[in-house]
């Protein structure tokens, strides 16, 4: 331990703290422009300088270890000035109009330069060079707002461990992009939109929807559903100054309806489906490995994050058969909108556009593949992130706060808790087995609260195990099985997951894998900043939404009971393989 | 450390067989902190630059992504990611030799062997490069053409520089 001093605080933090970890625990804040909480400190801003006493310069806290009896002033005229200079600086080579710009009132760029009472910049420099880089289908890269922080180069290399993008070239001329200048489609970048998520400012955002979506929402012929991703209602409210962890399930609801949306639905119904045939499979699959000794793959990983698909198809190519040949909720909500509801209401697919609000940058890129139109139509023709939903609301002049609660629409919006905690890591696991368990034993999950602990939570790597004691007569090849299964968030902690697999360390049944770190409540297209703060609060507020559901178990959903009565068959029947599963491409590398 | 200059014989291995030389080669640097930038160094020397099939296998090799790697060889203007030609020829810009016509002979450079700045003659004889001052501006303009310096360079003068070349090429062609 050391004692230390922060302005007039006295505290004693951890030996190895950096100075502005120490100031965090403090509560004093001190900005930062280039470090990623968690990534190794770069020290290339110095936007987060402070004078230590007896040190001739002034000190990047985030990269400067804390040692015993260290006396630290944040907040001198000397470390004010030197802010100030930095932020001019910046300001001096970026090119980019705020009144026009993408991240306008939502830039920390911007914002440093109002609390640093910028006034005036009296450095005059060349611009940086302006180049826009819209090749992907999520995002959009404006190297002229780039303010070469280096932030989205610890994401995607060290949380994701993907390295699409890195310091091109030197000094002035330094681009922050992929190898040689490419464009982004030509590298491996598996558009998990983190890299967005974590830009201080407009340089990397996601390439918007709105325009069609409003396009379609005036045409009279056409007829448009909207689906909610589960993770949406945790986290709209923020974009209207709710605190992190504010439901806003209700008011979303009203405030779609009130955007002229022909029905409001749910992408938990879809969830729920998911179960329904993802759990299907699992127990086939475990039926061929156990019973008929068939070679089958084993473990089976789910498929809902496209990116982490993305990743898979480039990076473990070996691996695609273990993956969930169940499409993601957003696209099987698509192929059943284009199908089961479309004749419900005597409408040609062609009449019918299906939005989808997500979280996730990566399910633009999704709804794109060549291969996610079963339905005869593009499945989902749309996608919007949070952030743009609230955009359409605040566009619509809408008071989001003031709204009053409504339902989802029927047929397609009723879902279970189960479906609900699809948004946190661990949550699609946790409502497998929920239903899995029911469909082997007969009997509920014998659990507290039907939650699975050791799963929950943002710890990277998470496994867990559970006897199957009795079973129904159906699935007595179960008997005694100890079902293990593991839950990795964020690619980089996938990859550990499946590089032990791979070499035979570690043995599991099933594998949940999300892109981002904490689930969907962390993706690529919620409202910033994401700290790990703000993903408990959400991951908080989700489960919340489940435990306050009556029906907590996808199986149980009188919908989904419905849909396969009336139109799909059976779990994995043959409507089902045909609408609702998929399969993976292998891809190059580099 | 396995020998690296294997310059002499590289001529006559081809591509595939120098990324064969060079995937042994990495053996002795995985895991080993600081190793990119001697790699590189090895990789240019063998292949004479570094294609991207070499920066591809060092990426895998190293386990550093391919952007950081990329990102590395645009950093230092030692590493070219085009083939060199066997006389790289350099026209120093510096202050002197650009007021006394440097910008002219570069003209000329570059209609003679028909290629752009950082380019290489289809037969792979030379390359155009600009350099800083090479310590000569009394006798500007000055080109280099590998280690030999030539000065007071006439646009004019050109060809005939370059021809003491080309002929040296055409005797070492005949003697094989
Ligand atoms: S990135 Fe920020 S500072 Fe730059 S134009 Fe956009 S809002 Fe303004
Ligand atoms: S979208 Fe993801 S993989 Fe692509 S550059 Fe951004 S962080 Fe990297
Ligand atoms: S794109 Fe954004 S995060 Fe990446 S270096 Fe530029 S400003 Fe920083
Ligand atoms: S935040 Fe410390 S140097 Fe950028």
């Amino acid at each position: 331990m050391a004692k230390i001093q922060i302005n007039d605080k006295k505290i004693e933090v951890k030996d190895g703290l950096t100075i502005l970890e120490s100031a965090d625990i403090a509560g004093i804040n001190i900005p930062t422009l280039c470090h990623v909480k968690g990534g190794k400190p770069r020290g290339a801003c110095r936007v987060c300088v402070v004078e230590v006493e007896g040190a001739r310069n002034l000190q990047a806290s985030c990269s400067t270890p804390i040692k015993d009896g260290m006396v630290i002033k944040t907040n001198t005229r000397r470390v004010r000035k030197a802010r100030q200079t930095v932020v001019e600086l910046i300001l001096s080579e970026h090119d980019g109009d705020c009144k026009t710009c993408d991240r306008n009132n939502d830039c920390e760029l911007q914002e440093l330069a109002r609390e640093l009472s910028i006034s005036n910049i009296r450095y005059e420099g060349s611009k940086t060079k302006r180049r826009i880089d819209d090749s992907t289908p999520a995002l959009i890269r404006d190297s002229g707002k780039c303010i070469k922080c280096g932030r989205c180069v610890t994401v995607c290399s060290e949380i994701q461990s993907v390295g699409s993008i890195f310091q091109q070239h030197r000094g002035f001329a330094t681009v922050v992009g992929p190898a040689f200048d490419k464009n982004l489609e030509d590298v491996v970048c598996v558009q998990c939109g983190q890299c967005a998520a974590i830009c201080p400012v407009g340089a990397i955002i996601e390439k918007t929807h709105i325009d069609y979506v409003w396009d379609a929402l005036d045409n009279p012929k056409k007829y448009v559903v909207v689906q909610t991703a589960p993770a949406i209602r945790a986290a709209l409210g923020e974009c209207f100054g709710n605190p992190p962890g504010t439901l806003v399930t209700g008011k979303m609801t009203t405030a779609l309806r009130l955007l002229g949306f022909d029905s409001i639905f749910d992408t938990n119904f879809a969830a729920d489906l998911t179960i329904m045939e993802e759990g299907t499979e699992l127990l086939t699959r475990l039926k061929k490995a156990i019973v008929d000794k068939k070679n089958v793959a084993l473990p089976m990983f789910t498929s809902c994050s496209p990116a982490w698909i993305k990743f898979a198809e480039h990076f473990y190519p070996d691996m695609l058969d273990n993956i969930s040949t169940c499409k993601s909720p957003q696209q099987m909500f698509g192929a059943v909108a284009k199908t089961y509801f479309a004749k419900k209401i005597n409408k040609d697919p062609k009449d019918i556009v299906v939005v989808s609000v997500m979280p996730c940058t990566a399910k633009k890129y999704e709804a794109q593949r060549p291969e996610m139109n079963d339905s005869g139509e593009k499945d989902v023709d749309y996608v919007l992130t949070t952030r743009e939903l609230a955009k359409m609301i605040k566009q619509a002049g809408i008071d989001f706060n003031i709204l009053s609660d409504s339902e989802m629409d029927s047929p397609l919006g009723l879902s279970s808790g189960a479906a609900d905690i699809f948004a946190n890591t661990g949550g699609v696991m946790e409502a497998a087995v929920r239903t899995a368990y029911e469909i082997v034993t007969g009997k509920p999950l014998p659990l507290n609260n039907l939650h699975i602990e050791p799963i929950a939570g943002l710890q990277g790597v998470k496994k867990a195990s559970l006897k199957i004691e009795e079973t129904l007569s159906e699935w007595s090849f179960l008997k005694g099985v100890e079902l293990k299964v593991a839950v990795a968030h964020g690619l980089g902690n996938a990859r550990k997951i499946l590089d032990a697999i791979k070499e035979n360390k570690e043995n599991f049944h099933f594998v949940e894998i999300m892109s981002c770190p904490g689930g969907c409540i962390g993706g690529g297209g919620q409202p910033r900043f994401t700290t790990d703060d703000v993903r408990l609060k959400r991951i908080q507020a989700i489960y919340k939404e489940d435990e306050g559901k009556k029906l907590r178990k996808s199986h149980e959903n009188p919908d989904i009971i419905k849909l396969y009565e009336e139109f799909l068959g059976k779990p994995l029947g043959e409507k089902s393989h045909h609408l609702l599963h998929t399969e993976y491409t292998q891809r190059c590398k580099a | 450390m396995p020998s690296l200059e294997k310059n002499h014989c590289s001529e006559e291995m081809s591509e595939e067989q120098l990324l064969i030389e060079l995937d042994k080669i990495l053996d002795d640097y995985i895991g080993k902190p600081g190793a990119l930038i001697p790699v590189l160094q090895i990789a240019q020397r063998m292949f004479g630059y570094l294609p991207d099939a070499s920066l591809k296998l060092i990426s895998k090799r190293l386990d550093k992504p391919y952007s950081e790697v990329a990102g590395v060889v645009s950093f230092y203007s030692f590493f070219s990611t085009v083939p060199r030609g066997k006389y790289l020829v350099r026209v120093c810009l510096g202050t002197a030799c650009y007021v006394r016509g440097g910008k002219e002979v570069l003209e000329a450079l570059k209609n003679e062997l028909n290629i752009d700045v950082g380019e290489t003659t289809e037969d792979k004889i030379f390359s155009l490069d600009i350099g800083r001052c090479f310590g000569a501006c009394g006798l500007a303009p000055v080109i280099m053409i590998n280690d030999d310096v030539h000065q007071r360079v006439k646009p004019a003068k050109v060809y005939d520089i370059l021809n003491t070349y080309r002929l040296k090429e055409e005797k070492s062609e005949v003697k094989k």
